[in-house]
């Protein structure tokens, strides 16, 4: 067995042979017999120009395999084989398909890494695309507005939209996308992109618009964030991706949302958000927010957030440097609603979301595991059911 | 700079082909374009003009960002011109000019062929929307009536695409047949479509999905075969189309497919093994597959029709003189010029049907006939996996080649779907069981009511798999416009 690779293939159940991939195909790594359409593992350098004429879908499908299928195996397929399973100890950012490019997978395993084992979708999420753009190809997008959201001279954090224009760019709530600075680093090479976490929903900060927002801090010498937090209107920025393939949302208004995030980590839960008051204005009691700053004025959507209805989202804020008031963390937010929270994991249609940085892990664990107790269950077992169900997911960094 | 890849979208007529910078024909083009927007006025009924409908429009020929999706009137659909990127170096890959630099103006010597090939391409265009004009009244479902609604405007823009070569490349003479285009119309008494598959009328929905799998599938496979010319422009255009023309077979296929799902899944809950069990069938309110079959028939022996006689000198020239490939031409590893080649072709012996080795030259038209005949049987496969899973006995078959034509060797020969030469009598007696009669076309057509909110279906067919463009299930496609 060789060492996991990512393969492309087309869904010979969905596909009907119209070989316009064949076709669009620049290296000729796609061929057909008279049953099935087959990419060639060895010629495929994943260019993507392939996924967007295909007129079904068939065409975006990905397996990490440890023995490529062969053109011949590909051929007798009448549907597509399920993933094959790899050892617990295999790397995650080799065994996942959150984004083809090795840097980028790297970093999303490692951002994972805090739900202790391997990363799944919601079984209802939608499927995602990744990697339509990748470094040697990056999308440009012109900056159509960027705005300061916070009042804390201290913790600049912007809110972007960015503008497609005429690029398909399909993405899901919770994944992310590269920005490519300018310039080159030290060794005279170009920049890698950095990954930011799209914080609108699905069809555009504004229905339609083909438009995508992100929540950004300014890091002191952070090359990447200085560069986006000091966009112009009108600027062009390269863009990868979207990647990420699990940290999505359930496709089910039935499904419960706990979400608990600091700083920026609110960028997904505000296209979650988004997205339930688009898809299902009527949604009562399912999503709730536990999110924590330093203060009020450094809380990235402080204002629009309290405009959402407590009915549609429960909001938890904790600040830890308000003058006056003890020092409050998510955890002591979850602690005080230790009923709630044990209610929730009681439900198997409960999906919890963790974004934000890293330090937040501990605490959160600390908190989860005694409340799980207070319900006679051990938190780890409890959490590895609900990551292999794709209902618990971490995002930190 | 011009821009070859995106598209200008701030003229009347959008386009990748510099159209503001040549002056004589954007002209031509400005004054053909209000004869066919009220071609178009004419033809689809008022209340779908002004509806919304959830369109997919080409905005670039780059395959990254070809098309984008929105709501638009079907009259305020931008059609266009719109070539595929220019390769560069592109070589004549076929006949005696092969290897030799493709041709960006029509030699003269091959004018007329050339023009005679356009304009049959582009004739099948406007026929199959004229074709499938009352079909919308009847839509099982709004999913199903923007798929159809999107076929339309891309024939239309096909037809575009035809004339802007004609208009471009072909003179005055170019210029009267662009208009003819739009004069001559299908099923008309005394200017019909060229072809006779473009004048039956598509009088239900299975046979839109038939003629979409069937008789778009030889579109496609012109198209394939002419984006081989050694005439760059017309390799472009033709490359272009196909993009568009595979959401064509997408629908036929998918369509067929539903329809038969549909009806398997109906024979099984009411506990009907027998699909010959016809009446009983019928009364579940779905399409029998016999009756299935018989469409199936009759559309693929009429689009077989198309691919002309079997050997033809017109076909050989045309690849003699590179005006036209084959199927796949750059995966074809011999001389491309078939000098001493040889192709086994069905002919008529002594009142059998036998294979008879050809000069390949000759016998264009058979071979790209026999690689329909191969890329058809693959949804017929498809379609037998969706039964078979129902675990209802029945198997669609591709009818013999001899059955039911009108063109070629077979032509008025009493050979039955499984190639038995039969007597006239026997044959006559015999038709309405391989054919729809009447009766069954009928029966069908009291099944075509509208279903019009969204995420329903018509009972006789099931929802698809997934939604265009990965809308969800109850997705509004087209926001009917209530007068």
């Amino acid at each position: 067995m060789g060492a996991p690779a990512k393969q492309h293939l087309i869904d010979p159940e969905i596909c009907i042979r119209c070989y316009t991939c064949e076709m669009t195909c620049p290296i000729e790594a796609i061929t057909h017999n008279d049953d099935n359409v087959v990419v060639d593992f060895d010629k495929c350098n994943f260019c993507m120009d392939c996924i967007p004429v295909c007129p079904t879908g068939s065409i975006d499908e990905w397996r990490v395999v440890s023995e490529p299928y062969s053109l011949e195996q590909q051929f007798e397929w009448m549907e597509l084989p399920e993933q094959e399973a790899f050892a617990a100890t295999a790397s995650e950012a080799s065994t996942s398909i959150e984004a083809l490019d090795e840097q980028v997978a790297q970093l999303l395993a490692e951002a994972h890494a805090g739900a202790g084992g391997k990363a799944r979708a919601p079984a209802s999420a939608s499927k995602p695309s990744i990697n339509l753009y990748t470094m040697g190809k990056p999308a440009e997008a012109a900056v159509q507005g960027n705005y300061r959201l916070t009042g804390d001279p201290d913790h600049d954090v912007r809110h972007i939209i960015l503008d497609m224009g005429n690029l398909p760019f399909p993405v899901l709530e919770g994944q992310s996308i590269g920005i490519i600075p300018p310039g080159t680093d030290a060794e005279g090479k170009p920049h890698l992109p950095r990954l930011y976490s799209v914080s609108s929903p699905r069809d555009g900060e504004r229905p339609n618009y083909n438009n995508l927002s992100l929540t950004v801090k300014r890091e002191e010498k952070g090359v990447c964030s200085n560069f986006v937090c000091d966009l112009e209107k009108g600027a062009k920025v390269q863009i990868t991706g979207p990647f990420g393939s699990t940290f999505l949302m359930p496709n089910d208004s039935g499904a419960k949302m706990l979400m608990i995030c600091t700083g920026t980590g609110s960028a997904p839960f505000r296209a979650f958000t988004m997205r339930r008051q688009r898809s299902d204005p009527d949604s009562r009691n399912a999503m709730t927010l536990v999110f924590g700053a330093r203060t009020p004025e450094s809380l990235p959507y402080f204002g629009p957030l309290k405009k959402v209805p407590e009915s549609m989202l429960r909001k938890h804020f904790a600040f830890s440097r308000v003058d006056g008031a003890g020092k409050r963390y998510v955890q002591d937010e979850l602690r005080d609603m230790e009923e709630d929270v044990a209610a929730m994991l009681n439900d198997p249609g409960t999906h919890i979301y963790i974004c934000g940085l890293r330090a937040m892990e501990e605490g959160v664990e600390a908190a989860m595991t005694n409340i799980a107790e207070s319900i006679g269950e051990q938190w780890h077992a409890l959490r590895d059911t609900m990551r292999d169900e794709g209902r618990y997911h971490v995002e930190t960094y | 700079m011009l821009d070859l890849v995106n598209v200008e979208y701030d003229t009347l007529i959008p386009n990748n082909v510099g159209l503001s910078s040549d002056k004589r024909v954007q002209k031509a083009l400005e004054k053909w374009h209000p004869g066919y927007i009220n071609w178009w006025n004419d033809l689809i009924p008022q209340e779908f003009q002004k509806s919304l409908v959830y369109l997919r429009t080409a905005v670039s020929v780059d395959p990254k960002g070809w098309a984008k999706f929105d709501y638009v009137k079907m009259p305020e659909y931008r059609w266009g011109i719109l070539l595929a990127p220019q390769v560069e170096d592109r070589r004549i890959p076929c006949g005696e000019h092969v290897g030799d630099k493709a041709w960006q103006e029509v030699p003269g010597e091959y004018r007329a062929m050339m023009q005679r090939l356009i304009v049959i391409q582009g004739d099948t265009e406007p026929g199959s929307v004229e074709q499938q004009r009352f079909l919308g009244k009847t839509a099982p479902s709004l999913y199903d009536m923007r798929n159809l609604f999107q076929v339309n405007v891309e024939e239309g823009r096909h037809l575009w695409a035809m004339v802007y070569l004609l208009q471009k490349y072909f003179g005055r003479n170019g210029r009267e047949e662009a208009d003819d285009l739009l004069r001559r119309s299908s099923g008309s008494e005394e200017a019909p479509r060229m072809l006779g598959a473009f004048n039956e009328e598509t009088p239900d929905w299975l046979s839109f999905f038939m003629f979409t799998y069937f008789t778009d599938r030889d579109g496609k496979m012109q198209l394939e075969a002419l984006a081989q010319s050694g005439f760059d422009p017309l390799s472009r255009t033709c490359r272009f189309m196909l993009t568009e023309e595979a959401h064509h077979m997408f629908v036929g296929e998918t369509g067929v497919g539903r329809v038969v799902q549909r009806t398997c899944e109906a024979m099984k809950e009411a506990g009907i093994e027998d699909p010959y069990d016809i009446d009983r069938v019928r009364a579940l309110g779905v399409i029998d597959l016999p009756t299935i079959q018989k469409k199936l028939n009759m559309h693929y022996t009429l689009s077989l029709d198309l691919f002309g006689q079997e050997v033809s000198t017109n076909a050989a020239n045309a690849f003699n003189s590179g005006i036209k490939g084959r199927y796949m031409e750059h995966r074809l590893d011999d001389d491309h010029k078939l000098s001493d080649a040889t192709y086994p072709v069905t002919q008529f012996v002594d009142n059998q049907i036998k294979l008879i080795e050809t000069p390949a030259l000759t016998a264009i038209n058979m071979r790209l006939r026999d690689d329909y005949k191969r890329d058809a049987q693959g949804g017929v496969g498809r379609w037998n996996k969706i039964i078979a899973k129902t675990g209802i006995q029945f198997e669609l078959v591709l009818p013999h080649e001899g059955f039911n034509r009108d063109i070629g060797v077979f032509k008025g020969k009493p050979i039955n779907p499984d190639g038995v030469l039969l007597g006239q009598t026997e044959y006559d007696g015999q038709k309405h069981n391989w054919i729809p009669s009447k009766e069954d076309g009928a029966f069908i057509q009291s099944l075509m009511v509208p279903v019009t909110e969204p995420g329903k279906y018509a009972g006789w067919i099931n929802p698809p798999k997934v939604g265009i463009d990965n809308k969800p299930g109850d997705f509004e496609y087209v926001q009917l416009h209530m007068a």
